[in-house]
């Protein structure tokens, strides 16, 4: 089921989707949005390029297995927690820089747990996914079973 | 603490001299510390200080660690290290080149952790905590050698008593806790008359029995302890006679000032410590194996220390305290000694023993010690002054005391026999062969029971000519401590001729002449034994057979793997349960703010409710999945409409992946058809009709109850100043109720986990077809 429209389309809405998805993800703080959302986002754009040119080009795009962004989502959700524990406050307690950036406005470990849940719903989505498309590229019954 | 992390400490068996030492002598050197330490604490405790410390646990509970040591404690401290040196010493060379005596100094170092601090503690759910960990190192040890089958069925056994008995006791010491105000000991032991004259007093003590009859293996709860003899003798020696079976009786003389002198308190530990201690001895002479004939007249000493607590007298508590240091020493040094004539002869049969005592002529001096100081026999022993004190309370029960001379009278006449089983029947007479040709055991074999049978001597020595000595001033705190008023200790082992000595020499005499007539009375008694058949040992059986055919049963019933059952059933509890609280509670009121519906809600709202139709009844699982995406794309608008962005973004963004992941789905499927029969179909409408009209009741409901969430304003207020942010949906999720956001993410991990686990395995079936 290869679409030429659909692929052309895909490799220019890859990028800006991408960058809707950080967008979100930074201006969650304040405004709609979040990691949640973000790394939903995000997530719906790799599908996307996979579905329009395929798993491999999809996995190769990305680098890296998407487990893995599970295991570095969780692990950067508890460091940020563990941050508030080795400066001597209760596990989780936020701490915030005093500079404010120009795009992304003051960094603290809020933001960094938010980066632990975007990596992690990315990660949750592809595995799911990726292995799922997997699945069915491998059976060899192509079309559909449907009446 | 430290002797378990000590144990991590003891040398490797290297390939040099070192290879051939026993390390139990290293060992050894932690435990014997601590009784020198203990030892020096004799001097504050016997002039009356109680020594206390506490360390923070949970002090938002009150929950502390607390150590509270007095007479009582450091008799029992006192006992538990200074036995623990010698049964260490002793394991070294009883379980020499076994490969796993690491293994066993950690659970034995583990154990001796546990039972100190259970009897130092302060606090009493420290006390429980160190409870349950002498229970489990117990269950630990009972199981060592765990290729056997004997040896785990022994070890269950001993930790399902004694952990439902620590149940029981937990319980106990909760409501304790409550009625008296306070965890800590020293607190509670002012409070004995609010505690007698609160309605839960009596829960309070049937709790406090249950485990302390549990533990100390008191009727019917004794069968764990003869069969906890599958451990290694050290474990016997240290656990199952010396230190832990005591550790009811500390529960019960610890909490005496508390819940005794109280006619059911009286009653239950005289009544239960009478039966137990003839039923012991009475099984005692009739068995065989030296280790079991030693566990049954375990369970009758312990019966008769239950005993004397009951009586309650000034005198029983004193020759409680005695008689429980008496027993310890002259039980340990025969337990030592029955393995070691076990190591060195490779039986532990009596009938197969004989002569012993030219080829192992320290062993039977040391034997031959401790069996004295049982049998009372001789004024030389401690065990004389031990006997005597007992004789004396019962003679001055308050009540029963006629029944009570009697009782102890027998038991101890049972006693003598036993003495001598283990003493002369192996020792003496013409030398028989044994598997193994027997031989004298090592130092390390020896050692700890002739230390222990010599101390019986050397104590009666101090009493009777040493008597500026500490031990008669540590003695009557230790018994103040039980009895809570003065008691005053002086003994003495000869005190002229009187009744009490008359009944130690009929005791004597009529032990020795059952000892020679003893097999006849066992042909004679051999119908009574057939009662064990139907005996606590076989309700225990039954109940464990029991407990399974209900697990089973129910494990069918409940989880059946047929999913929709499952669904079924958690649909159908959660909608009775909601809609009972919200009957119940509010009744029928769903309000009517219809006003304010705009055009274009009620336009979306038309589309859902068609789409929801359009998935039912479709016949096409691609229809159904397009169906599903407008219904949640529907919700996503009214989110937008009602302000709620953030919601509407991510229900978009997970419509979209969920009709994507359907899709891929479909592949797998197999061909559509109906399989659930009509009235299937028709009930599953019905469940579906009757939790969706009760989620809607429930919703127009919660509009009508005025809205008094501090919630709200709380994180409105907060969320800029505390939290620096001004999306609240977000800072709720990463900063107010992170941890909660932590969790949710690592179920999702999991999740993510499981699915990509089946579909891999789901596609190597694939290719292995």
């Amino acid at each position: 089921m290869h679409s030429m429209i659909l692929s052309t389309a895909t490799r220019y809405l890859l990028p800006l989707l991408l960058m809707f998805s950080i967008f979100l993800l930074l201006r969650g703080h304040n405004e709609p949005g979040g990691g949640f959302t973000g790394g939903l986002v995000a997530a719906a754009a790799l599908v996307l390029y996979g579905l329009a040119l395929g798993l491999r080009s999809a996995r190769q795009l990305l680098g890296i297995d998407p487990r893995m962004l599970i295991y570095v989502g969780l692990l950067t959700a508890v460091v940020s927690g563990l941050l508030g524990l080795l400066s001597g406050q209760v596990f989780m307690t936020g701490l915030w820089s005093t500079q404010t950036l120009p795009v992304i406005g003051k960094l603290g470990t809020p933001l960094l747990f938010d980066v632990g849940v975007y990596l992690v719903v990315i990660g949750v989505t592809l595995t799911i996914i990726f292995a799922l498309m997997e699945n069915e590229t491998d059976s060899k019954t192509g079309s559909l079973k449907e009446e | 603490m430290t002797p378990a992390i000590a144990s991590e400490q003891q040398p490797a068996n290297g390939k040099s001299w070192l290879h051939r030492l026993n390390p139990g002598w290293f060992v050894a050197l932690l435990p014997l510390s601590l009784t020198l330490f203990f030892a020096g604490l004799i001097c504050r405790v016997a002039a009356g200080e109680v020594i206390t410390g506490s360390y923070p646990w949970v002090p938002s509970l009150g929950v502390n660690l607390s150590f509270y040591i007095d007479g009582l404690s450091l008799v029992f401290a006192l006992l538990i290290s200074g036995i623990g040196t010698l049964v260490i010493i002793y394991a070294g060379g009883y379980l020499a080149g076994h490969p796993q005596l690491g293994r066993f100094y950690i659970y034995l170092l583990l154990f001796m952790t546990a039972m100190l601090g259970l009897v130092l503690s302060g606090n009493i759910i420290a006390l429980f905590v160190f409870w349950e960990l002498t229970s489990l190192s117990s269950y630990l040890l009972i199981g060592f050698n765990h290729s056997q089958p004997k040896a785990r069925a022994s070890a269950l056994q001993a930790l399902l008593i004694t952990g439902g008995g620590g149940l029981a006791l937990l319980a106990g010491l909760v409501l304790l806790g409550q009625v008296g105000g306070s965890w800590e000991l020293s607190t509670l032991l002012t409070q004995d008359i609010v505690i007698q004259n609160h309605p839960l007093y009596l829960p309070i003590v049937l709790l406090f029995l249950l485990g302390a009859f549990t533990k100390s293996a008191q009727f019917p709860f004794h069968i764990w302890l003869p069969n906890a003899m599958a451990a290694p003798t050290p474990v016997s020696a240290y656990l199952h006679s010396a230190t832990m079976v005591k550790a009811g009786i500390f529960l019960l003389a610890r909490f005496n000032p508390i819940l005794g002198n109280t006619p059911i308190w009286q009653c239950s530990l005289t009544a239960t410590g009478a039966v137990t201690m003839l039923l012991g001895a009475y099984l005692a002479w009739q068995q065989t194996d030296l280790k079991r004939i030693l566990a049954y007249s375990t369970i009758s000493a312990l019966g008769t220390l239950v005993l004397l607590l009951g009586v309650g007298t000034a005198i029983a508590v004193k020759a409680a305290v005695v008689f429980l240091i008496v027993h310890s020493l002259y039980k340990g040094a025969l337990f030592m000694a029955a393995g070691a004539i076990d190591h060195e002869t490779g039986t532990r049969d009596i009938n197969q023993l004989r002569g012993l005592r030219r080829v192992m002529p320290i062993t039977f001096v040391a034997v031959t010690l401790a069996a004295l100081s049982m049998a009372g026999a001789l004024p030389l022993f401690v065990g004389y002054i031990g006997k005597k004190l007992i004789y004396e309370a019962a003679l001055t029960a308050p009540s029963a005391a006629w029944l009570l001379t009697g009782s102890v009278l027998l038991t101890n006449t049972f006693t003598v026999v036993v003495a001598g089983l283990v003493a002369v029947r192996p020792f003496w007479g013409q030398l028989k062969p044994t598997p193994k040709p027997a031989h004298e055991a090592p130092l390390s074999l020896w050692l700890g029971p002739l230390l222990l049978a010599g101390l019986g001597l050397l104590l009666v020595g101090l009493l009777e000519f040493v008597p500026s000595s500490l031990l008669t001033p540590f003695l009557a705190t230790s018994a103040t401590a039980i009895a809570d008023e003065l008691v005053r200790v002086k003994l003495a082992a000869w005190s002229g001729v009187n009744a009490i000595f008359w009944l130690s020499l009929a005791t004597l005499l009529a032990g020795i002449g059952l000892y020679t007539g003893r097999n006849g009375l066992r042909r004679l008694l051999s119908p009574a034994n057939a009662l064990t058949a139907i005996g606590p040992e076989r309700i225990y059986e039954r109940t464990l057979a029991g407990l399974q055919i209900v697990a089973t049963g129910q494990t069918r019933l409940l989880q059946h793997g047929y999913l929709p059952l499952y669904l079924l059933t958690i649909v159908l509890t959660t909608a009775g349960l909601i809609g009972y609280t919200l009957l119940t509670r509010y009744g029928l009121n769903i309000g009517t703010h219809w006003s304010g519906v705009r055009m274009h809600e009620i336009t979306v709202a038309v589309v859902i409710l068609l789409a929801t139709i359009a998935a039912v009844v479709s016949k096409s699982r691609l229809a159904t999945i397009a169906a599903l995406g407008m219904i949640g794309y529907g919700l996503s608008l009214l989110f937008v409409f009602y302000g709620a962005p953030d919601l509407a973004m991510t229900q978009l963004a997970v419509e979209t992946l969920t009709v994507i992941i359907l899709a891929l789905t479909l592949y797998h499927l197999p061909r559509f058809s109906r399989l659930s029969s009509t009235a299937g179909r028709t009930r599953d409408a019905l469940v579906a009709l009757t939790v969706g009209g009760l989620v809607s009741v429930l919703v127009l409901t919660v509009l009508t109850v005025p809205m008094q969430s501090r919630l709200t304003p709380f994180f409105a207020e907060n969320s800029v100043t505390l939290a620096k942010g001004r999306n609240i949906v977000n800072v709720i999720l990463v900063d107010f109720r992170a941890l909660d956001t932590l969790g949710e993410i690592t179920v999702l991990a999991v999740a993510a986990i499981g699915i990509y686990a089946l579909l891999k395995q789901q596609k190597q079936n694939e290719q292995n077809e």
